[in-house]
């Protein structure tokens, strides 16, 4: 009898765990979410790869394609392409850029630069780099900044690391101007005591040559046509403001100072879109606003750059890019980080033409060109 | 009732079963104030505890419901406790009647509260049941008690010495010591334990096609715990007693697996230390009081090699104070009518070795009123707690002064005079303070905050039944059904990048849920048994609605949850069989398939044996966790332990 209840109650309990069990999903492959949108005039431009960063230590890095051709938009598509990349792309993706037939996503919280054909987005190679932001390229050298004051330079053949050039504290941004690389320091692990340099390198020795006093906390660095650099301090968070400065690349001084907030910028032919994000303590509110600059004569414009009154759908702007050829305007909403954000895409009036979602904090834009 | 303790150690000597039945007893009585309590509790008690697998006290209370416990792996990774998904900063831990007060971020890590010196841990959804508790009592959505053992002398001996060694996975070794000494009609108890273990385990992450196993590395520990007590009792008999205690600790924090990230440098050091003295009156008279006093030094060093500036290596310290004052009052008007007056004084303060830091000190006066009409079959407690907080700092801008007035009530009512049978409900409004972090962090915090505030509404019944001369010996069962509301919720939103952030009471919460627990104690000839069921269901909606997850389930709650516990006693053996289920749920807000993690649950299996040898009690466990092997993470990225071991032995010369 006793023996009987015993055994009765080992059934339930075996049952129980069985039924349990069955809840357990085998572990899989996310697989990638497609979206119709609409299709663009084909020029040179084959579409658009969308780099989210994913929240940091989510490991949630991804990214997505809109196929200008079918107008189809591809939601996290390198965990189905590369399903044996373990852990997928990795931790905050910072950066990703194109070179020939190559694409470098530069995934900080990974530490690594991970390259993938272009073309399939398959992956083929990968470069460990500590802490690593940005990413350039010239004459077959890839050049990426890491946090430990440096810029790596990775061979874009062999996919190894050559050297590494000692730069500023907690370098960012980075272009090139002939044989120069110009380098945006920040020095953001040093505050209050930030960077204000831009550092020179020339690129056939391999060495800072110089430093440009510029402004503090220095990051983003574009280049326009009339080979001025155009690189934005972060300000202090606090007193400081954000703000652009503009440096001749001639005189290698400070040309002008932009009183603009800024969080992000592009420079397309003769205008640059700037967007921002600025935080007030005494009014516990963002004020968010959208500014274009003529950098032939680099001035302020009045009034943004989206002209249709639909910038209030963005939460917040983060990303943001101009194709080359329509002029269309890309515009990245990272919401509130920890939910997916949206693409939206502006005719060269400002006027929206789709808005679509996509991964967690859409943030960096590369145009796949023929 | 007498016979509801099944026991680790059966009838092997005079002085076993004497230590049995006086457990059985306290045990008793302790089961019954569950049952009449307006408030659910749920209770691990003497025997019950020392069995588990558990080696921390948040190994423990996994097992009740209405639980999730934030663990991040292994040993010395962060444990924390979440009731009804209100979040860990509302409930409140409370160590021999005095609450662990953490001003600088609200967490308490009960992964270093080690189960050797835990005799009982309770824990209230609501608030305790009483009248006199100091005001703290009443100050938060729930609280979790942890009481070490009042030592006990058997008749004629004035000295009892405990020594154990508890040693496997992770390189774990862990010895502890206890003794307790008479001095008089004083009683002293010394309790202190060494913990090392490497840390090291395996896990696995695999999509099917990828499947890499790896070491955890750098999740070492190094702890070392010591505890003094002295009890004593007046001529008025009035109870009294001062405890002393130190915890320190250096330990690597594994960080979030990531791609191409397996490996961690940053560490951290901890010292803890309290001082407490407890003073209550006879519990027969008219007029009682409790008064308590504290002073708690907290030191912690955050290490991280991997982020240098010019000044080197990012090496944060930070040192908080507490002074503690409190006097609870109680006062019987009739003999169904009490009223109570509780006042608390805490003074907190914040040092940081920060740039721009703000250095707070905060004050807080409590008071408590509460009042209780109480008759057998029918009782009923309203109180209003008022909190007056004062906060001052040394740069930047204060969050100055608050007034909060909040209420409770609570009722009991037992419908029919043979069975045991209640039902019970409660209403409770209570806050959270922002924290130092939330108010001051540097360039982070927001000093404008509001405190976080939580509505509850719980409606329940209470059965229990006890049976002669069958093999079920007793059966009871709580059910509860609850509402929350959190609003006001304190979150972290960006603001210009990943790197800037700011804290706003932005989210709204609203918490439908429903626990049961089942416990049945079963006789078969010389075998007791035990069974235990618990069974959460938990629906937690995103109610903000600014937000971009309206009425999603928030991250980390899953719907349903439970545990089930097997216990079995034979002769000198026993045998402890446990199940956790932890149901699907999201690790970020959006319920989307990416944020999906998977369920998870775990098969614990334990066997012990006592035995005699020269005069000297010896007890032998041995363990196996997660049986199965399987692998899982509760915080994303922070990977647990697969099966793992652990074997115990206990010496008890006395």
């Amino acid at each position: 009898m006793n023996k009987l209840k015993k055994s009765a109650k080992l059934l339930l309990l075996v049952g129980l765990t069985s039924i349990l069990w069955s809840c357990r999903k085998d572990d899989g492959i996310v697989p990638e979410e497609q979206e119709q949108l609409p299709g663009q005039t084909i020029t040179a431009v084959n579409g658009l790869y969308v780099l989210n960063e994913g929240n940091w230590g989510a490991g949630r890095a991804s990214l997505d394609y809109y196929d200008y051709a079918s107008g189809i938009y591809r939601r996290n598509i390198h965990g189905q392409i590369n399903p044996d990349a373990t852990l997928g792309l990795g931790d905050v993706g910072n950066d990703i850029k194109i070179y020939g037939s190559k694409m470098y996503i530069v995934v900080n919280g990974s530490n690594k630069v991970e390259i993938l054909n272009v073309k399939t987005a398959q992956k083929i190679g990968e470069v460990d780099l500590t802490n690593c932001r940005y990413v350039t390229f010239h004459k077959n050298k890839a050049y990426v900044t890491a946090y430990e004051g440096v810029v790596a330079v990775i061979d874009t053949a062999s996919l190894k690391l050559d050297t590494k050039i000692n730069v500023g504290q907690q370098p960012e941004e980075m272009a090139v101007i002939g044989e120069k690389l110009y380098v945006a320091n920040s020095g953001g692990y040093n505050a209050p005591n930030y960077e204000r340099t831009i550092s020179v390198i020339d690129l056939v020795t391999n060495r800072e040559i110089k430093k440009i006093d510029v402004g503090i906390n220095l990051h983003r660095l574009r280049v326009d046509q009339y080979g001025d650099i155009y690189v934005t301090s972060r300000g202090d968070y606090g007193a400081v403001k954000s703000a652009i400065y503009v440096v001749d690349s001639k005189t290698e001084t400070v040309k002008k100072k932009l009183d603009i907030e800024v969080s992000n910028f592009v420079i397309d032919k003769d205008f640059a879109y700037v967007i921002s994000t600025a935080w007030s303590n005494a009014t516990q509110s963002e004020t968010i606003s959208y500014g274009k600059i003529n950098v032939k004569d680099e001035t302020i414009l009045s009034g943004g750059f989206i002209t249709d009154g639909t910038q209030t759908d963005i939460t917040k702007p983060y990303g943001i890019a101009v194709d080359p050829l329509s002029s269309d305007i890309y515009v990245t909403d990272a919401r509130d980080y920890v939910t997916p954000g949206t693409l939206n895409c502006y005719d060269k009036t400002g006027k929206r033409k789709f808005s679509v979602t996509t991964g967690d904090i859409p943030a960096h834009l590369v145009f796949y060109t023929k | 009732m007498a016979c509801l303790c099944p026991l680790v150690l059966s009838a092997q000597t005079d002085t076993i079963k004497i230590e049995q039945l006086k457990e059985v007893q306290i045990k008793a009585n302790r089961l019954l104030q569950l049952q009449s309590s307006a408030t659910p509790v749920q209770l691990l008690f003497g025997s019950e505890l020392k069995r588990m697998n558990s080696l921390s006290v948040a190994d423990a209370i996994r097992y009740f419901s209405g639980v999730q416990i934030k663990d991040y792996g292994g040993i010395g990774g962060l444990k924390t406790i979440n009731v009804r998904s209100m979040g860990s900063n509302h409930t409140a831990v409370f160590y021999d009647g005095v609450q662990l007060g953490n001003a600088q971020n609200g967490q308490i890590d009960l992964g270093r509260y080690s189960l050797d010196n835990i005799e009982e841990i309770s824990l209230y959804s609501g608030q305790k049941n009483d009248l006199l508790m100091p005001a703290r009592g009443f100050a938060s959505a729930s609280s979790l008690y942890l009481k070490t053992p009042f030592p006990k002398f058997e008749v004629g001996k004035s000295r009892n010495v405990r020594v154990s060694l508890k040693a496997g996975s992770f390189g774990l070794l862990n010895p502890a010591f206890n003794f307790d000494q008479k001095i008089g009609k004083l009683a002293l108890n010394i309790n202190a334990e060494l913990t090392n273990a490497n840390g090291k385990y395996k896990y696995r992450y695999t999509n099917s096609v990828y499947d890499t196993t790896v070491v955890r590395h750098n999740a070492d520990i190094f702890s070392k715990r010591v505890e003094g007590a002295l009890y004593g009792v007046t001529a008025d008999s009035s109870k009294w007693h001062v405890k002393i205690y130190n915890y320190n600790s250096e330990r690597g924090i594994p960080g979030a697996v990531v791609a191409n990230r397996y490996d961690f440098t940053q560490r951290q050091w901890d010292d803890n230390f309290f001082l407490q003295s407890s003073f209550q009156s006879r519990t027969d008279k008219k007029y009682q009081i409790l008064a308590n006093i504290k002073y708690a030094y907290d030191f912690t060093r955050y290490l991280d090699p991997d982020r240098v500036s010019l000044a080197g290596p990012l090496n944060n310290k930070y040192t908080q104070q507490e002074w503690y004052f409190s006097l609870a009052q109680e006062y019987s008007l009739t003999n169904f009518w009490n009223v109570s007056f509780s006042t608390d004084y805490i003074r907190q303060g914040l040092d940081a070795n920060l740039y721009d830091f703000a250095y707070p000190t905060r004050q807080t006066g409590l008071v408590a009123m509460a009042s209780k009409l109480h008759w057998p079959k029918f009782n009923v407690q309203a109180n209003v707690l008022a909190t007056f907080v004062n906060d001052e700092v040394e740069s930047n801008i204060p969050a100055g002064n608050k007034a909060e007035y909040t209420p409770t009530v609570m009722a009991s009512w037992k419908p029919f005079s043979e069975a045991d049978f209640r039902v019970r409900a409660f209403y409770k409004s209570i806050f959270r303070m922002p924290t130092f972090n939330d108010l001051y962090y540097t360039f982070i915090g927001n000093s404008n905050l509001d405190p976080e505030y939580t509505n509850q509404y719980n409606l329940g019944l209470t059965y229990s039944k006890t049976i002669q001369n069958k093999n079920l010996v007793s059966f009871s069962v709580q059910a509860d059904g609850y509402f929350n509301k959190v609003r006001n919720k304190i979150v972290a939103v960006p603001t210009l990048t990943l790197f800037r952030w700011t804290m706003l009471n932005l989210d709204k919460v609203e918490i439908k849920g429903f626990e049961t627990n089942i416990q049945t104690v079963w006789r078969f000839g010389e075998v007791n048994a035990q069974a235990k069921l618990n069974y959460t269901y938990e629906q937690a909606l995103d109610k903000t609605p600014t937000g971009f997850s309206y009425n999603m389930q928030i991250p980390y709650i899953p719907l349903h949850s439970g545990s089930l516990t097997l216990a079995g006693d034979y002769k000198s053996f026993g045998l402890n069989y446990s199940y956790i289920y932890t149901g699907e749920r999201y690790s970020q807000k959006a319920n989307i398939p990416v944020n999906y993690v998977k369920p998870w649950y775990t098969h614990d299996l334990s066997l012990q044996y006592a035995f005699k040898q020269a005069k000297v009690n010896y007890r032998l466990a041995t363990e196996i966790n997660n049986l199965f092997n399987q692998y899982y993470d509760v915080v994303l990225n922070y990977p647990m332990p697969g099966r793992n071991f652990r074997i115990t032995l206990i010496a008890n010369f006395n």
